[in-house]
């Protein structure tokens, strides 16, 4: 070791970093952190693999070309998203501040010159450009096999799909780092993110078909369960703007194709950016009142 | 430099801290002394602002509450161990504080430097020894060179040689001018580098004093750390203050410190009482500071 040559303080180095440097500074490491993390990467392989297997066998077992190839692709592509993206992202949102507290990193970090705020900005800037870049991945190899197959047609219908998919990994990864917020141990947060896929991806939907026989719901207000519940309008507005009709969802879909009209696509938006909103607004609050470490 | 005044802590109806007052003047040193639970760490804790409490801290005029990004720009700390990602690469861990610090890589570089770290700037953190690691949680605290070092228990975790470099590099920031606050179990340490001891008990100060004045033998002094069953230390150190040793109940053991050629006489001592010594630590051979009162 050296001598050390200190000089007395040297107040004009010790200002905190702006709020932009420090949310980015976190952004950059959450980013890399999460592309060389062992579960993302097997996430990312496991969708890529699934969407190009899903635009392979559309195409090839139908024999279909042209828009119908696409139409089917894009069908069976929604299937698997709703499956799978809203696993990867809320399981990855529960790791991100649960995991930080089970390491003793979080105090470590919050003891620097930053804000709670700036950390969890950070930290959730980084993870979902990791989600859109992991999709991208997927979605990208999956359109090479559309293009090869089917000609290339609906490119824009596509990319609409790639950014409501990016919206609602988005809005998964906002409730998943809200239940991180909440969660002390990395294994309670993973759990209850778990749970969380549950509901929204199984129970949600029976769900609404059992209360809409024994409370005998009327349309509106199933319509109104389902816009609810994020994947329900990710599934309506890819439909839409896949430039197919509602009514392939029975009467639900017929009313609100009918009530809405051309204000469908921004209602079931909105309700997706929402569910980006105020999960991350929450987990906000709740990080910067309970000060737990 | 630092003020503390009614800080209280409270976790559920357990009350950590209770109404803590100090006041530090710059480039001073105040330990923390006292047994596991005695609110060494929730006090740290508080005056870095990373918990909620009650009362009032201040680091260089900066509430820790109101202003803790300013107040925490002017402190580096160092955890009893580095926790952090142990895929890192140590570049990549300096870099990301580095930029939190707003200091350029030639000046973190030179951080490392200064502890005997450039050069394993490839390594992961994983692979680094426990000394290692804390020579750069002591690199990352000295980061933008802040006047104010918090450190919690460094050397808890180390070997003699690790625990020895450490204290070399506090002693020469001490003499740089910086202000020193550290929790710590070694009495070695406390006379080694504080002007000042606040000895807490149950979260409460007992007393405010001098390491002098905490072990006041004829220097140089050694300090053995006696293991008994915890049903005796009462009685022990009892026994061994009116033999004439000063004595304090930790939470790892009794510390009695002794002058360097009458290390076993404690032993005696509790041997006549039917007191059943079950191990014996020597720490290491500590000398008063000249001047210190």
């Amino acid at each position: 070791m050296t001598m050390l040559t200190m000089t007395g303080p040297r107040a004009a180095t010790h200002v905190p970093p702006s709020h932009r440097r420090a949310v980015l500074t976190f952004a950059r490491r959450e980013f890399r952190d999460a592309m060389s993390s062992r579960w993302f990467v097997l996430y990312t392989v496991a969708f890529t693999l699934l969407a190009v297997g899903v635009s392979f066998l559309s195409l090839s077992g139908s024999g279909s070309h042209g828009f119908a190839g696409f139409g089917r692709t894009a069908a069976g592509l929604l299937n698997l998203v709703m499956l799978v993206v809203p696993l990867m992202a809320l399981t990855a949102g529960a790791a991100t501040i649960a995991g930080e507290r089970e390491r003793g990193t979080l105090l470590y970090l919050l003891a620097q010159p930053i804000s709670r705020t700036q950390l969890l900005l950070g930290k959730y800037a980084g993870l979902s450009l990791a989600l859109v870049c992991s999709l991208c991945i997927g979605f990208g190899l999956s359109a090479g096999v559309l293009a090869w197959r089917a000609g290339g047609v609906g490119v824009g219908s596509y990319m609409v799909l790639v950014g409501l998919t990016a919206m609602l990994a988005i809005a998964m990864l906002s409730v998943g780092v809200l239940i991180s917020v909440v969660s002390r141990r990395t294994s309670v947060a993973t759990g209850l993110a778990l749970f969380v896929w549950l509901v929204l991806v199984f129970v949600s939907d029976l769900g609404l078909m059992a209360s809409s026989i024994v409370f005998q719901l009327r349309v509106q207000e199933i319509f109104a369960l389902a816009a609810v519940n994020p994947l329900q309008c990710y599934k309506m507005g890819a439909i839409v703007h896949l430039n197919a009709s509602l009514d392939v969802l029975g009467p639900v879909g017929a009313y609100a194709s009918y009530t809405l009209g051309p204000a469908m696509p921004w209602v079931l938006s909105g309700s997706i950016v929402a569910w980006i909103v105020m999960p991350l607004l929450l987990a906000l609050v709740l990080f910067n009142r309970r000060r737990s470490i | 430099m630092i003020i503390a005044r009614g800080v209280t802590k409270r976790y559920g109806r357990v009350v950590a801290v209770r109404n803590v007052s100090f006041e530090l003047p710059a480039g001073q040193s105040m330990a923390f002394w006292g047994s596991n639970g005695a609110g060494k760490t929730t006090m740290i804790r508080c005056l870095l602002g990373v918990t909620r409490f009650r009362g009032i801290a201040s680091i260089g005029s900066n509430s820790v509450k109101r202003r803790g990004r300013a107040a925490r720009a002017l402190v580096g700390y160092v955890p009893q161990e580095l926790a952090f990602h142990d895929d890192v690469r140590l570049g990549s861990a300096m870099a990301l504080f580095a930029s939190l610090r707003r200091v350029d890589r030639a000046s973190a570089h030179g951080s490392l430097d200064r502890v005997g770290l450039s050069g394993h700037e490839r390594k992961r953190l994983r692979d680094l020894s426990g000394g290692m690691k804390q020579r750069l949680a002591l690199a990352i605290a000295m980061l933008g060179d802040p006047p104010v070092i918090v450190l919690d228990e460094p050397t808890s975790n180390l070997d003699a040689a690790g625990r020895g470099e450490v204290v070399r590099t506090l002693q020469q920031l001490r003499q740089s001018g910086k202000t020193l606050v550290f929790a710590s179990h070694r009495p070695d340490e406390i006379i080694t580098l504080a002007d000042t001891v606040i000895v807490l008990d149950k979260g409460i100060v007992d007393r405010v004093t001098t390491p002098r004045e905490l072990w006041p033998t004829e220097k140089p002094v050694q300090v053995v750390r006696l293991y008994l069953s915890t049903a005796s230390e009462a009685e022990a150190a009892q026994a061994l203050r009116e033999a004439g040793h000063a004595v304090h109940i930790n939470g790892q053991g009794l510390c009695v410190a002794v002058p360097r050629d009458r290390k076993a006489e404690p032993i005696g001592v509790l041997e006549r009482k039917s007191i059943l010594v079950r191990n014996i630590e020597v720490l290491d051979d500590v000398r008063l500071p000249e001047g210190s009162t």
